[in-house]
């Protein structure tokens, strides 16, 4: 176009086609679509882009080579971005504000990317090149997917392969080198395999794992020459010794891709250096990301890191976010050797005095398992042989919450089902979600059909929206079918997915606006989008911060709290009148009875919670049932406070220590009908002996010697197994009420929507709700105290409204029509 | 050809605003819903999947979502957002009498159309 006036879009030029470069491109289409730049994309290598962490499966014959591309080049051409392949950019012009490549082309520049990325570095071995500089045939290096496919042409005619350097690259290609038969030799400088990573046990334990697969491992072993004229033949070490091979991998690190910079005239340490917006220091039209940056004195190989710079550049280019700013990075990583399962993260032991080492070794099995805390907080974690932790530790570990003080619950899961195979281990029938059918295979075709964070798949597959108990095992499941570049789902941390803002963002925006209905929230702070399934997540929350302010819209209300019952596959509802503490009468039964019959009751069935359950009632029938029954609701349907379990206590046990059931009814009548973030289910028992299961209820109280009495939070026993923690002893029932109505309070305000409070507990770390709750030490206590009161006084029973209803035809089952 | 009724199902207001309500059109279930943004839908009444009462979902300006199993359906055309397979739609308009009718094809007593059975 010629510069008549006409507004002209600003043109973005990256350089490097590689995982940084395009993901910032992605980053910035996302934000404000391809009309904003004019964007063109230099790429040395001859693909669109693709998945370079990937590269190590397919050289051990896991992946196929189709599946590593990220972009097609339609995509680029729908985007309207202009590749240049095999197009190397040699200079920089900075004053011209261009660049030219090395075949003397050019595009000039508004703003320009560097993505150049990083090359193998090759030790200065004795005949490592040939005359003309090129690399020793059979000699690799391992970065590209050309690197890759050497790699596999020259693995028909080997037999035998030699691996310099023990870091997680070099682990990396010798286990697929012994995957596609070769012998295997593995050579490293140092005392320990990834040393950067492991400390000396550890690196020991996965030395054995490593040589029990059949690669032998050397340490301490300095190579120096490389043998062969033609071809390599093999190598030479400093104490004389060689080893025969037809292939020699070297990979001893990387060099990152700087010249253009440095020649450019730009602040270059290892790599450019860039400030907090990943701008160069010294031109502020220039930028770099990924393994071309150095930020705060940090050069970073990984890709997470990668991704989050990604992010923030994008929002400094669009203006989307003009105060993003990059910080660093918290690294983990793991190692994707199969028959090696290691993760590690952040330090790999203590560096301070006061940092507290948790440790378990069992080198028999290959075992080892450190978790580093400064502070009750997890700065570093190595687990090896044994992932079943990772996930809960990585969440610690990038949170920076203060864990548990019960520390084996950091190294293992005690009393949950084992279910401890690395995930790339299982067959791809296996089922993962048991609720709702779905295998592996499924999960991944999911991935790989553009669902690339665990959310999306979860929602395309409905894999992990059961019970939610295979939601770990689902995230590995994504991760590795996204190999390693799993997108983190922004709405993960929403409270409700519709609307963009955590709890206490919105808790703060619905107070700040005065929003006092469903709809009202909606169309303030998602207008436009109207969200079914985020509509009762709001509506609990303004009723739980409104109490009988709250402007109640139906319609916001799940089937189950729009005619007050549970609904059954068949459509029917059950009815479980209230019972407080599982305690019933002769009258009340033969009320129960009389209804059941009245009604073709399908089922009565005692509950788990101590009630009874009328099971197979119609819907029209719901309002004459109730009536019947002259019995309030038990909410046994609603994320509400469910019931209190009692044991039988003092008045017939004759170990009971405390009235159980006494306390158990006041907690119900109490608690009654509270609406949460999930449902709670309490218990108290009358002794330790805890016939109430006290210490697997969401708050459980259990009565010991003295007249006191233990308040349990957290516990759980149902798709997932938690031992509650001890909040407090206190010395009588009145001291339970107000210390479960603190808690319950707290809870409500602070809970994600569905989060139960055994996953509650665990995010708030039981030190620090001991401190608010017990200790008081934010001040809180009698606020929560006030606010769990005026909930408690507006309380009335659903029930009521058998005979008023509040909704068109709420209890007809099919409007008849005229 | 197939023949097509349209069928007085009665006023608006006879389902709740933002909720759908289930009727019988000779031995037909549809589910008919009024969002909030005012327009009105009507889908075959039992999810495909496990006979869910749709009428009964969660309901937006868009979708409803089946009260069973999460199965969610654009209110427009009936195809599955979640989920595996879609469900039928029929064409629904509110008259200037304030009533609602829904197109639907002609019940099986006729001879002519796919009924379902009442259940």
């Amino acid at each position: 176009m010629s510069a008549t006036g006409v507004a002209q879009r600003e043109r973005l030029v990256v350089v490097g086609n590689g995982m940084a470069g395009v993901r910032t491109v992605e980053e910035i289409l996302r934000r404000v679509g391809p009309e904003h730049y004019d964007i063109t994309i230099f790429g040395d290598e001859p693909y669109p882009n693709y998945n370079r962490i990937l590269l190590s499966n397919v050289l051990a014959g896991t992946e196929d080579v189709d599946n590593v591309f990220i972009n097609s080049i339609d995509w680029y051409d729908r985007n309207g971005v202009t590749l240049r392949v095999r197009s190397r950019v040699c200079s920089v012009d900075r004053w011209a504000k261009k660049v030219f490549t090395c075949d003397g082309d050019s595009a000039p520049y508004d703003k320009l990317i560097l993505a150049t990325g990083s090359r193998p570095y090759f030790p200065p071995l004795a005949g490592i090149r040939s005359s003309d500089g090129k690399l020793l045939g059979g000699v690799f290096g391992f970065r590209t997917l050309d690197d890759c496919s050497a790699m596999l042409d020259s693995v028909r005619h080997s037999s035998r392969a030699v691996v310099i350097g023990g870091g997680l690259l070099g682990l990396e290609a010798a286990r697929a080198m012994l995957a596609r038969g070769l012998d295997v030799d593995l050579v490293h400088g140092s005392g320990d395999l990834m040393n950067q990573q492991l400390d000396s046990e550890a690196a020991g334990i996965l030395r054995s794992t490593v040589q029990q697969l059949g690669i032998t491992v050397h340490l301490k072993t300095k190579t120096v020459a490389v043998i062969g004229t033609s071809r390599v033949k093999g190598v030479i070490f400093d104490d004389g010794s060689n080893l025969a091979a037809d292939m020699v991998i070297v990979a001893t690190g990387v060099t990152p891709n700087v010249e253009l910079a440095v020649e450019a005239g730009l602040t270059v340490q290892r790599a450019v250096v860039t400030d907090d917006r990943m701008r160069s220091l010294d031109d502020h039209s220039i930028y770099a990301v990924g393994e071309c940056a150095e930020h705060r004195g940090q050069v970073y190989g990984l890709v997470a890191p990668l991704w989050e710079q990604a992010g923030t550049l994008a929002d400094n280019l669009t203006a989307h976010n003009p105060k993003s700013v990059y910080l660093g990075s918290k690294i983990a990583t793991k190692l994707k050797v199969m028959g090696v399962e290691l993760a590690t993260m952040g330090l790999k032991s203590a560096t301070h005095e006061d940092d507290e080492v948790v440790k378990f070794l069992e080198p028999k099995r290959g075992i080892y398992k450190n978790v580093v805390l400064r502070d009750s907080k997890v700065v570093g974690a190595t687990l090896l042989g044994d992932l079943s932790k990772v996930a809960f530790l990585l969440q610690a570990f990038d949170q920076g919450r203060p864990i548990s003080e019960e520390r084996h619950s950091l190294l293992f899961d005690i009393g949950s089902p084992d279910t401890q195979r690395s995930v790339a281990e299982l067959p791809d029938d296996t089922q993962i979600c048991n609720c709702n059918g779905v295998d592996k295979a499924t999960l991944i075709a999911a991935v790989k059909a553009g669902n690339r964070s665990v959310k999306a798949a979860m929602s395309a597959t409905r894999a992990g929206t059961g019970c939610g108990s295979c939601r770990t095992l689902v995230s590995d499941i994504v991760e590795l079918a996204c190999g390693g570049t799993v997108e983190e789902d922004p709405s993960s941390g929403y409270y409700v997915p519709a609307i963009p803002l955590s709890k206490p963002e919105l808790v703060q925006r619905i107070r700040g606006m005065q929003l006092r209905s469903v709809s009202s929230v909606f169309d303030a702070l998602s207008p436009g989008v109207e969200d079914a399934l985020s509509k009762p997540g709001v509506a609990s929350l303004l009723r739980t911060l409104w109490g009988g302010e709250y402007e109640d819209q139906r319609d916001a209300r799940f089937v189950n709290d729009r005619v007050h019952g549970n609904i059954q596959k068949d459509g029917t509802f059950s009815v479980v009148p209230s019972m407080p503490g599982g305690v019933t009468s002769a009258a009340q039964l033969r009320r129960i009875a009389d209804a059941a019959d009245k009604y073709g009751v399908a089922m009565v069935k005692v509950t788990g919670g101590q009630r009874i359950d009328l099971l197979g009632v119609k819907k029209q029938d719901l309002p004459g049932i109730w009536a019947d029954l002259d019995m309030e609701s038990g909410f046994a349907y609603g994320k509400t406070f469910r019931t209190c379990k009692t044991c039988v206590g003092t008045e017939f046990c004759r170990y009971g220590l405390g009235d159980s059931t006494e306390l158990g009814v006041s907690i119900d009548q109490r608690f009654k009908g509270l609406e949460s973030p999930a449902k709670m289910k309490l218990s108290v028992s009358g002794c330790p002996r805890n016939c109430a299961e006290s210490l697997v209820k969401d708050v459980g109280v259990v009565a010991i010697e003295g007249g006191r009495w233990e308040v349990y939070v957290g516990g759980s026993a149902g798709s997932h197994i938690r031992r509650g923690e001890l909040l407090s002893v206190v010395g009588s029932k009145d001291d339970v009420l107000r210390l479960v109505g603190r808690f319950v309070q707290y809870y409500r305000l602070n809970g994600k929507y569905l989060e139960r409070p055994y996953a509650f507990v665990e995010r708030e770390g039981i030190e620090r709700l001991r401190s608010v709750l017990v200790d008081d030490s934010e001040g809180l206590c009698d606020v929560l105290e006030a606010e769990i009161q005026a909930s408690v006084d507006a309380y009335s029973d659903p029930w009521s409204e058998g005979d008023f209803p509040v909704t068109p035809n709420q209890f007809v089952r099919r409007i008849p029509v005229k | 050809m197939r023949l097509v009724d349209e069928t007085c199902i009665g006023a608006l207001e006879r389902i709740p605003v933002g909720e759908g309500r289930e009727v019988d059109l000779g031995g037909l279930l549809v589910a008919v819903f009024r969002t909030r943004s005012g327009s009105v839908h009507a889908l075959e009444a039992r999810c495909p999947h496990r006979g869910g009462p749709l009428a009964d979902g969660l309901v937006d300006s868009t979708s409803v979502v089946c009260p069973l199993h999460g199965w969610r359906f654009r209110l427009q055309d009936g195809a599955a957002l979640v989920g595996d397979s879609p469900t039928r739609s029929f064409a629904v308009r509110e008259g200037d009498d304030g009533n609602i009718y829904v197109r639907c094809p002609a019940p099986a007593s006729d001879g002519l159309g796919p009924a379902e059975s009442p259940d």
